[in-house]
């Protein structure tokens, strides 16, 4: 079981109100991604979650019962440092055995578990090493080891990946989702990388200055984001934004439009010059300067010849386009 | 190659230790200059041979290790309070380190004279007030009050080391342990300790070099006594040379204080020298 209810959390720190008052409702075996900018409250909203700080005001219920004052051992959720926070003089059997040794469960059956533990995550060989002689995956699985030999009733991730290169990023991304659909267990994960959001997540918090900009499905998000701030954060390259002329024809005052739902035609809506061409040979990410509507960037296919300084013209598909009212408000 | 300095290095050492064997070998006596001869080990055989010789090696080892539990057991603990934070951490902390920049000889002195002093002494004041005898410090258990002092003065020194390892430690280390449920006690055990025996080794084998020597506490409190009761190596060699006008004697003491130091060193780097490394 692991459902999580925030309702009306607040948390200030002295004079500074970093989280207005927050509901949210997380269901059993969820995996929820917080995402938002650097500064926007994510990872305050998570430890308030892990009873690392305490909020200031509301109540946190876990399973149906208040977990507001409850201290962190005591709340049956396990979290996964961005450090990774393993303990360096403890071997990784140790280390993983850590919260059972605590909980005071006698050997024979911690070690069982550590072994358990230890094949999901591929760690067998590494029982007896040091987190010091360890890779960077590897220490990532430590630590997601030692958080599910407890068997919690939510995991925690507080942006697990931002230490890994790229190329491990995408591997430990997938090990995660693969780990949520084994233990089906809720699992709330705070990152600023909205690929990682759209990749794993059954539902998205879009946070912003602490406040929830939008809750949904990753395609939810991207198809009908509801306002400016959440249709310029989800997709990747960013929505462009006309105002203006444009954007009063479409009776709007911010009109929307994604890189990819930009065709380039003859005759089209826009006209303008490549500024820069990025080949990612899949794609290519074209930045137009048009006459129009000012600076757009468009995604084509990496088949088509283009290059900087060439003259093209643009067609956006009708049916995606984005309207936003004076308040940032989509139409 | 042996680059200059180390030979500059090496002729800072040899020089005095050199001289000291030879003159532990002379029979040297400060009454009769210029009529050394040679002793053999005449010097060495008398030395250990005195009565004062085995108490003197006891005070020494038994001052050396009462200061070190002290100053590491004080030293964590006072290390775990000032890492809280509190209002006047700043001052707080330079006042703790004060004690450390007392000389030794004024702190003892400070000591005997108004804390430990059985009609003056703020102990005695103490123990009249609630109606109890007051305790002579220095006659009744010198070499204990000898060992307070000292360690009152090398408490700053343990305790400034601790909390700098102690402000190097992961937060979320501490985090995952609290996640984990383990008790603050626990904690302590499982994370804090461990992150502290580096830093522990350190302050016992730099307090052990300097606490093989003490001397001036000595000095201006008890003068060695009662009798030799607070009496160590260092002290019995200055009384052997400088009261005793035996130099050859006390050169002899010396060299046999050399031994003991190493064969100290030797210990405490096979016990706790692996914490060093990394």
């Amino acid at each position: 079981m692991g459902q999580i209810t925030l309702s009306s959390v607040t948390k200030s720190f002295g004079e500074v109100n970093v989280i207005p008052p927050l509901d949210l409702d997380i269901n059993d075996g969820e995996f929820v991604v917080f995402v938002g900018p650097s500064g926007c409250g994510k990872s305050t909203l998570l430890r308030l979650i892990a009873g690392l700080e305490d909020i200031t005001s509301g109540q946190i219920r876990i399973d149906g019962t208040d977990a507001t004052d409850t201290p962190p051992g005591k709340r049956g959720l396990a979290m996964v440092f961005q450090s990774y926070a393993l303990y360096p003089h403890m071997t990784v059997r140790k280390n993983i055995a850590f919260p059972l040794k605590m909980a005071g469960m006698d050997k024979a059956q911690q070690d069982a578990k550590v072994e358990n533990a230890a094949r999901i995550l591929n760690l067998t060989n590494y029982l007896d090493r040091r987190p010091g002689q360890l890779s960077g995956g590897q220490r990532q699985r430590v630590a997601i080891g030692r958080a599910i030999v407890r068997e919690p009733a939510a995991f925690l991730f507080d942006e697990p990946l931002s230490n890994l290169d790229a190329a491990l990023r995408v591997t430990m991304r997938q090990e995660i989702s693969e780990l949520h659909q084994t233990l089906k267990t809720t699992m709330i994960y705070v990152t600023h990388d909205q690929v990682e959001a759209m990749t794993m997540a059954d539902k998205i918090v879009v946070l912003n200055a602490g406040r929830i900009e939008q809750v949904g499905s990753p395609l939810d998000l991207y198809r009908s984001p509801r306002n400016l701030f959440v249709a310029g954060f989800i997709g990747s390259p960013k929505m462009n934004f006309i105002t203006g002329d444009q954007a009063a024809r479409e009776s709007c005052v911010t009109l929307g439009v994604r890189p990819e739902h930009l065709a380039v035609t003859t005759g089209g809506r826009w006209n303008g010059t490549i500024g820069l061409a990025e080949h990612l040979g899949s794609d290519t990410f074209l930045k137009v300067v048009t006459d129009e509507a000012g600076e757009l960037t468009v995604r084509v296919s990496g088949e088509q010849n283009l290059h900087h300084g060439d003259r093209i013209s643009l067609e956006p598909q009708a049916d995606r386009l984005y309207r936003f009212n004076a308040d940032g408000l989509a139409l | 190659m042996v680059s200059p300095a180390v030979i500059l290095l090496f002729l800072w050492m040899i020089v005095p230790l050199g001289m000291t064997l030879y003159f532990s070998f002379l029979r040297y006596n400060l009454l009769m200059p210029g009529m050394e001869t040679w002793a053999g080990f005449d010097n060495y055989y008398y030395f250990v041979n005195q009565p004062a010789f085995w108490s003197a090696l006891t005070n020494t080892l038994l001052l050396v290790g009462g200061v070190l539990c002290i100053t590491t057991v004080g030293g964590i603990a006072l290390a775990l309070l000032l890492d809280q934070p509190f209002k006047g951490q700043g001052i707080v902390r330079v006042m703790v380190i004060a004690p450390f920049f007392v000389m030794p000889t004024v702190s003892a002195l400070v000591w005997k004279n108004m804390f430990m002093n059985p009609v003056n002494g703020m102990f005695a004041h103490i123990a009249k007030a609630l109606g109890m005898q007051p305790y002579d410090f220095l006659s009744q258990a010198p070499l204990a009050s000898i060992i307070l002092i000292v360690a009152w003065s090398w408490l700053p020194f343990a305790t400034l080391i601790l909390l700098t390892a102690l402000q190097s430690l992961d937060r979320e280390q501490m985090e995952a342990a609290e996640m984990d449920g383990a008790s603050w006690f626990n904690r302590f055990i499982h994370l804090v300790l461990p992150h502290l025996t580096r830093s522990i080794t350190v302050v016992i084998l730099i307090q052990t070099i300097f606490l093989l020597s003490v001397f001036a506490e000595i000095l201006v409190t008890t003068n060695g006594g009662p009798g030799t009761a607070s009496t160590n190596l260092p002290f019995l060699v200055y009384a052997q040379s400088l009261l005793n006008y035996d130099v050859g004697g006390g050169s002899a003491g010396g060299i046999i204080a050399v031994i003991l130091a190493n064969i100290v060193a030797i210990f405490l780097m096979r016990m706790i020298g692996r914490n060093l490394e990394s």
